[in-house]
């Protein structure tokens, strides 16, 4: 198969829709999902059929962003992507019937959720831009808007130093946190030689506040399988593992379907697309353990053992599942490959800040008026992400700070908001980017409380292998309890303050090295709360 | 040579399935966490014949299944109640007061999390972050997400759940 037969293909599974003139599209990730969007679908479907027949198609889709607000619906033409659709929240089974009349009728104002505000205005949609247009369980719809196009592009027309040398072009960084650029982690893997090699796809997203990928895996599944096909290639793989969380039904339910259908089509397997390309992808369930995204743990998680990091180097690149050579990369970023490869890495690297390339996926949580998830371009301002995009702070509290990077991240205060979002700039402030979690605090939030919780998260989480970061977290969070209930002294926060500097420096993987980040963070920008509560003591 | 497997513990058809998780991954080494994963689908536990059986079937030692059963969050040693509740405590959850709803539920059912009622009705557990942060607080009720709920609303549900059951 070549590329003008993937068309042909695409355009056949178009024509079987030629009729349609409207598409009433319900979000069904997990949000939408669990405030009832399954009873909407069917209220929807029963009321077009009757009412529209053939010209009207009611669609499962994937994350449309507001999850805040679901469930979600919008009414467009197919093809149209949200800003040019008409779109409801908060939609009940009693609204269905609304909803069926507007696809040819007057709109339903009380649940309009107007297309043109900053929230979908300001975003550009790469990674997502067909989550909430195609549905997650079609490949053939995924065909359809040009799936598996870069795929073929690659195994047909490129050599593996190609497809590298174009990942390398467009700057993509990995987006699980680290930043490391994408392309030289590929080279690593293709110059090491060996008989076998491995690709896994990091979706253990066990940072709390963050589900960008459980988004992209719910609503965009083959984008995945696709991107991990064409680093297969790139690297000289043949096997490939998806580490996903066991807290994610429905995404590992979405990719088990498209895993079997990309097979049955000939677009997984052997010989992919008559090409001597052989690729085979499976399912690897976590078990609840926060310490696997690190990924040397992943790794022994995948073995079967338990999942304790090991020392790095040597890196996975060269010694890794099984001891041989494997490329680990995040969810989004195998999700960034399909269009580096189709629309080139030029086109990519054009976008975003000097170091940081593309577009990346945040998760907007806590305070704020629109929860859900937004792509933006590399560089953009924290305070147009909270302020503009996400709609400020609700019930009129005052802003206090924004939280990224999860348990390894830190807290960025109002004085700050003005930074451009980069990979750099993040860690300038003492937080990092992280997987891509954004949680807005207000005013009633008290930052060492804040502090104790993530401390008693990474507490939980310590494998136990180093002495560091298995003891040091639980004297640190000994130490900050007694703080918070203003019974601390200032030798103890001397003394928390120390803790913070030796379990950095000594601890084993990052999820010790990284611990003490939220302590440290609230104490540069809030010392005053952790000094209230001294002097209380 | 091939080594001997174990006889299933039992003609319960669960094993079957169990075993046949195993077969699929070649009862390579790497199948454990797979094979705990099934057993607690099977059963809702892991206890000792179940982590002997796997151990046998596996060639590997008692105390490394067990190990990694304990190692991992998700597996649990002992029978849940017929009803659970995972409360998120995740970042989004923790500012939008999932605290509440565990001092709520404690307050209710005398139980904090990991603990079941002792007419083994409920259990209650928490989670890190079951990814629903748009609906913060949120709770995850036999299976089921929920958000939004206060600590009211939280406690008739389950309530309901559990009076459902006797009526029945």
């Amino acid at each position: 198969m070549n590329l003008d037969d993937l068309e042909d293909l695409a355009q056949a599974y178009k024509a079987q829709t030629e009729d349609v003139d409207a598409e009433v599209r319900v979000c069904m990730a997990t949000a939408c999902h669990s405030s009832g969007a399954p009873e909407v679908f069917a209220a929807l479907t029963e009321g077009c059929e009757a009412e529209h027949g053939d010209s009207c198609k009611v669609k499962g889709v994937g994350c449309m962003g507001l999850c805040s607000v679901g469930p979600m619906v919008a009414v467009a033409t197919p093809g149209a992507d949200l800003r040019e659709s008409t779109i409801y929240h908060s939609v009940s089974v009693d609204d269905a019937a609304d909803v069926t009349a507007s696809v040819n009728g007057p709109k339903v104002e009380r649940l309009l959720c107007p297309s043109d505000q900053p929230f979908f205005a300001r975003q550009r949609w790469i990674v997502r831009e067909n989550s909430g247009i195609i549905d997650p369980d079609s490949f053939k719809g995924y065909v359809a808007v040009g799936g598996y196009a870069a795929m073929v592009k690659a195994l047909t027309e490129m050599t593996p130093e190609e497809v590298i040398a174009e990942v390398t072009t467009s700057g993509l960084r990995g987006r699980g946190g680290g930043g490391y650029p994408t392309g030289l982690k590929w080279s690593t893997v293709a110059k090491t030689p060996a008989a076998q090699k491995y690709v896994i796809c990091n979706a253990d997203e066990g940072d709390p506040g963050a589900f960008m990928d459980r988004a992209i895996l719910e609503s965009d599944p083959h984008r995945v399988l696709e991107g991990m096909a064409i680093a297969a290639y790139a690297v000289g793989a043949d096997k490939a593992y998806i580490y996903v969380r066991a807290e994610y039904p429905l995404a590992v339910e979405r990719m088990k379907t498209a895993i079997r259908k990309a097979k049955r089509q000939g677009f997984l397997g052997h010989h992919i697309c008559e090409t001597q390309f052989n690729f085979d992808i499976e399912i690897r369930l976590g078990a609840g353990a926060f310490v696997c995204g690190e990924e040397t743990a992943l790794m022994a998680s995948i073995e079967g053992g338990r999942g304790q990091p090991r020392p790095r180097p040597p890196y996975p690149a060269e010694f890794g599942l099984w001891g041989n050579p494997t490329l680990i990369n995040n969810v989004e970023t195998y999700a960034n490959i399909a269009p580096i490869i189709g629309e080139g890495g030029d086109w990519y690297a054009s976008i975003g800040t000097e170091r940081s390339k593309g577009t990346k996926v945040f998760a907007l949580a806590g305070n704020i008026v629109n929860g859900g998830l937004i792509e933006v371009d590399m560089g953009i301002s924290l305070r147009e992400i909270i302020e503009v995009i996400g709609g400020g702070i609700p019930g009129g509290k005052q802003f206090k700070a924004v939280q990224t990077g999860g348990p390894s991240g830190g807290c960025v205060p109002e004085q700050h908001l003005d930074i451009a979002v980069d990979y750099d700039s993040l860690k300038t402030l003492g937080t990092m980017m992280g997987s891509g979690g954004m949680i807005v605090m207000d005013e009633t939030s008290n930052m060492v409380d804040v502090a104790r919780y993530f401390m008693e998260f990474c507490m939980d989480e310590s494998c136990g292998k180093c002495v560091p970061c298995r003891t040091g977290t639980q004297q640190m969070h000994a130490l900050l309890d007694k703080i918070s209930k203003s019974e601390g002294s200032h030798e103890d926060l001397a003394l928390l303050e120390e803790l913070c500097e030796v379990v950095q420096a000594t601890s084993l993987c990052g999820l010790g090295q990284t611990a003490p980040n939220p302590v440290k963070s609230t104490l540069r920008y809030f010392r005053e709360e952790y000094e209230q509560k001294l002097g209380e003591g | 040579m091939q080594r001997a497997r174990p006889e299933l513990p039992s003609s319960d058809k669960r094993w079957k399935l169990i075993n046949a998780t195993m077969r699929r991954n070649g009862y390579a080494e790497h199948a454990l966490i797979e094979a705990l994963h099934g057993v607690q689908d099977a059963f809702g536990y892991l206890d000792e014949d179940a982590m002997t059986f796997v151990a046998d079937s596996l060639d590997l030692p008692l105390s490394k299944v067990y190990g990694v059963a304990t190692f991992y969050h998700l597996f649990m040693l002992k029978p849940k109640g017929r009803h659970t509740c995972v409360v998120c405590t995740g970042t989004a959850c923790y500012i939008k007061g999932a605290g509440a709803l565990i001092e709520g539920m404690q307050q209710r059912f005398d139980i904090t999390p990991g603990e079941t009622t002792t007419d083994k009705a409920l259990s209650v557990m928490s989670a890190r972050c079951v990814g629903a942060c748009g609906l913060a607080p949120a709770v995850v009720i036999d299976g089921n997400v929920a958000g939004k709920l206060s600590t009211e609303q939280l406690i008739s549900r389950i309530d309901a759940r559990i009076a459902e059951e006797t009526a029945e």
